[in-house]
């Protein structure tokens, strides 16, 4: 299939982080190259046509060429053949990426607004970060809180909605170490294209090691702990932690301590209570220039242990 | 000219005077140039939200600028669903059919008018109405589902997808009403000697067209009706959490919106059916193949849906189907491809501007047809599905091809709607901002999305930046473009010089009456004795 990197399928496309993208990218090359030839051939037949048959005066006879059967024949069967066998092409290789191996690392998905939540076989939880070990068969279990989303991880040619309700699996098995993107590919609101992941691709030492540390998450510092959970609750899809930018709801660095400008131009200055509130009630203080509703509360959802290191966590971002 | 009531210079412009007159008319003619004045303003709220859209992609949030027109994701989102559903609802489905079909569809049969005038008005107000209501939603909680109105998204966002919805679905009724006019006009009020294979493969392809229009149209109706249910009464269908099913949604939306994509092409592949024979001064090639493809694909259409959802959780093996037999629609349409071009051999060649943009059309949709091909090869749609390949892809179909055609046909028919002749300067010029601005546009985003970039992006990672730059650099050419158009168009109606009966020296019965037309079309009814692209 070495002629077909001519096409130069991979300068376009992302890394191939597995076998399958590579396979991806040869039928693509295949696509690119006829598809080429048969714009050069319609569109360069279009020009070269008007171009010599040019009106040169209003009394011009034209040729009186009613159809051609033969023509007709060819032109209807060369496409049909072409179109069949990159149908079957693509047969083929779905159904690689179809059939789920035996034995995979099975790993669940979550997909939720705005956020992956990732549970391990172990019960370690982590959120926007799937790690796997390189050269491992792994399949995702995917399901939604919500609404649709969608995973797409452009390195790896895949992508697999995550449906509320049921459950949709895919597979990969990767080739390269390293970080790729996740992103979320189906519509799902405010923050949809801030919902973003990585899937970083270790060695099976490292694998192992991460799942230890993960197990080993209870021990934490409390303010570390508040860290772990604003990720796992999506805070951090909407609030910026390390700079004053804006992204869905205000940025909460250097908050703390600090007065804040409510919606109805009254001041309050931030401490344990505000926080507190904010994150139970989030309409009952809404800081001015930001839209009602728009945070969901989280009362009822976290228990005090975890609201505590979220303060702590808040307290921290100086 | 030299018949009775045209030579006193009446026409179905003059013969009656005031907005009343217009809003009351049952003249097929004026209720064409009505559905042209509404369709042109829902064309330009449509435009005006693609710049805004255009404009915040024009640099991630990161960086300060011109790229932070949009406040934030949630305005992002309402701007992007009303750009989808007016362009595609009010401008782009009606476009053809309702304007030049109107129009053109009795004349080219030699008839006076379609065959129930009344209905024929009474679905310019349904859209109307369908109109009003759809836009009501931007003065009450403005919705964010995107076109296609997704669930449970739709169900669960605090917007007003009901009344949305109901607008689409009066729309709908507008819409099945002008199929079932142009089905009995074409069964019914055929001139002497018009059998069916003498006329136009305009004619052909606006039937072919009603028949979609007719039989997929209520099944939107339901479909959205269903989720208004959902969401007013809390009867569950499609949302999970009331025990529906919410990829049922997708095949209900898909069953009609496949066929609908045919909808908005086939009138247009007429279009550019009538100007290639037009301006190539010869008779078209294959004139049977053309005509009955347009019924097979029509048929056919209905059985490739799934082809939209190959990663939504729909089984394998209905994926290989849905594949496999989008790749069968392929070919009829490949074919026409193939008859154009042969028409334009041996033939006498002018370039005047309709000739120009159907030119276009056939550059713009052989490169949507080849990425339509791709999209329907399984395992590459699994990479483009939901990315900005698949933007490109429909772009270069619906406004490279629909569009496209719609303007070259306006150009064609301009002289006969208006009894004037604009400035062919102009609409050449014109032309040239929007074919180079179309493809600055719209090209690079078929590489954005084989990079990977997801559609309906707020924000982008800084990797996409570059390509998104020069998209929305070319969304100002375009923009160009149609103001030059419409220049051109307002100009000519207002001062251009008179327009003879058949400037173009086409053959199709609407250059035998005068420009612009009699009441009644013909002064008196013509009989046909050969086919409508007889240029020997
Ligand atoms: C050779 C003919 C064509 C083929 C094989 C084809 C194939 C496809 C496929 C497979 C998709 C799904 C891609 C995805 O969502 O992942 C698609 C999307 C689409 N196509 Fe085409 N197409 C063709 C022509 C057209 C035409 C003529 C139109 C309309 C004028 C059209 C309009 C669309 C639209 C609107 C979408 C995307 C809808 C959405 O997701 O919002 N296509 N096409
Ligand atoms: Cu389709």
């Amino acid at each position: 299939m070495m002629w077909f990197n001519f096409a130069k399928a991979q300068s376009f496309m992302p890394t191939q982080g597995t076998e399958i993208a590579k396979q991806v990218d040869n039928l693509y090359g295949f696509l690119l190259i006829t598809s080429f030839i048969a714009c050069v051939l319609v569109i360069g037949g279009m020009i070269y046509f008007v171009l010599k048959y040019k009106r040169k005066s209003d009394n011009d006879k034209t040729a009186y060429i009613s159809h051609n059967t033969a023509l007709e024949f060819l032109w209807s069967f060369i496409p049909l053949v072409i179109f069949l066998a990159v149908f079957a092409w693509g047969w083929y290789i779905y159904h690689g990426m179809r059939t789920m191996p035996k034995d995979a690392l099975e790993i669940n998905v979550l997909g939720k607004q705005w956020a992956w939540e990732i549970e391990y076989k172990n019960g370690f939880k982590a959120v926007n970060e799937v790690v796997v070990p390189v050269n491992t068969d792994v399949k995702l279990l995917l399901t939604s809180q919500d609404v649709i989303h969608s995973f797409f991880v452009p390195s790896f040619r895949i992508k697999q909605d995550a449906v509320p309700g049921r459950y949709t699996a895919l597979w990969f098995r990767a080739e390269k170490l390293g970080e790729f993107h996740v992103f979320c590919a189906e519509y799902c609101g405010t923050s949809h294209s801030g919902m973003i992941g990585k899937l970083r691709v270790v060695t099976r030492e490292e694998f192992d090691k991460y799942m230890e540390e993960g197990q080993e998450e209870g021990q934490l510092p409390i303010a570390k702990r508040g860290e772990k959970l604003f990720a796992l609750k999506a805070c951090a899809s909407c609030h910026s932690v390390d700079s004053p930018a804006v992204k869905v709801g205000p940025s909460l660095f250097q908050v703390f301590g600090h007065e804040v400008v409510l919606e109805d131009g009254s001041k309050v200055t931030a401490d344990e209570n505000y926080i507190r509130e904010s994150i139970l009630q989030p309409n009952a203080k809404v800081v001015k220039g930001f839209p009602h509703g728009v945070m969901p509360t989280f009362q009822g959802q976290i228990n005090e242990n975890e609201l505590n290191a979220l303060v702590e966590y808040v307290k921290s971002l100086k | 000219m030299g018949h009775s009531s045209s030579a006193h210079g009446e026409n179905y412009i003059n013969c009656e005077k005031g907005l009343w007159s217009w809003l009351t008319t049952v003249d097929h003619k004026r209720i064409g140039l009505m559905y042209m004045i509404t369709v042109m303003f829902f064309f330009f709220v449509g435009g005006v939200m693609a710049l805004l859209l255009r404009l915040e992609l024009f640099a991630p949030n990161t960086v300060q600028g011109v790229g932070q027109v949009l406040k934030n994701g949630d305005v992002y989102n309402q701007v992007l669903t009303y750009h989808g559903a007016i362009m595609v609802f009010m401008v782009i489905v009606p476009g053809i059919p309702a304007i030049l079909g109107n129009f053109f569809l009795p004349i080219h049969l030699g008839a006076k008018d379609v065959a129930f005038p009344k209905i024929n008005l009474a679905s310019w107000y349904c859209f109307m109405f369908g109109a009003a209501l759809a836009i009501a939603t931007f003065f009450t909680h403005k919705i964010d589902t995107g076109w296609t109105f997704y669930t449970p998204y739709s169900i669960r966002t605090g917007t007003s997808t009901v009344l949305m919805v109901l607008g689409a679905f009066v729309m709908g009724m507008s819409s099945v009403l002008t199929g079932l006019n142009f089905i009995v006009t074409v069964h019914k009020l055929r001139a002497p000697g018009m059998t069916m294979h003498r006329m136009p493969l305009f004619v052909w392809a606006l039937y072919s067209t009603a028949i979609l229009q007719m039989l997929a149209t209520p099944v939107l109706a339901i479909t959205l009706l269903l989720l208004a249910a959902e969401k007013l009464f809390g009867v569950g269908i499609f949302d999970p959490a009331l025990g529906g099913d919410p990829v049922l949604f997708q095949h209900f939306f898909w069953f009609y919106s496949h066929p609908a994509v045919y909808i908005m092409i086939l009138p247009a592949m007429g279009v550019v059916s009538e100007l290639i024979a037009a301006f190539s001064r010869k008779v078209i090639f294959g004139y049977t193949a053309i005509a009955y493809s347009s019924l097979g694909i029509a048929a056919v259409s209905f059985f490739v849906w799934g082809h939209h959802m190959f990663v939504s959780g729909q089984s394998a093996t209905a994926g290989i189907i849905f594949s496999f037999i989008t790749m069968l629609v392929g070919v009829p349409t490949a074919i026409k491809m193939f008859n154009w071009v042969a028409t334009i051999y041996k033939g006498s060649v002018s370039f005047d501007s309709p000739m120009l943009f159907a030119l276009g059309f056939l550059f713009l949709f052989a490169i949507g047809g080849v990425t339509g091909i791709m999209l329907a090869v399984l395992p590459i749609d699994v990479h483009f599905h939901d990315t900005y390949f698949v933007v490109a892809h429909f772009h270069y179909v619906m406004v490279g091809g629909t569009l496209m055609a719609l303007m070259g046909g306006f150009y064609y028919w301009f002289p006969k709607m208006f009894g004037k002749m604009f400035s062919e300067t102009l609409a050449r010029l014109s032309f040239v901002f929007i074919f180079i601005g179309f493809n600055v546009t719209f090209f690079p985003q078929f590489i954005l999305g084989a990079m990977g970039m997801p559609r309906r992006y707020f924000d982008y990672i800084p990797n996409y930046e570059a390509l998104n730059k020069i998209s929305t650099v070319g969304s100002w050419l375009i923009l160009t473009g149609f103001l030059i158009g419409l220049y051109a168009i307002v100009q000519g109606i207002r001062k251009g010089e008179k327009a003879p009966m058949n400037p173009w020296g086409a053959k199709t019965l609407e250059w035998q009456t005068s420009s612009p037309p009699p009441h009644f079309n013909f002064d008196v009814e013509p009989v046909v004795t050969a086919g409508p692209y007889e240029y020997r």
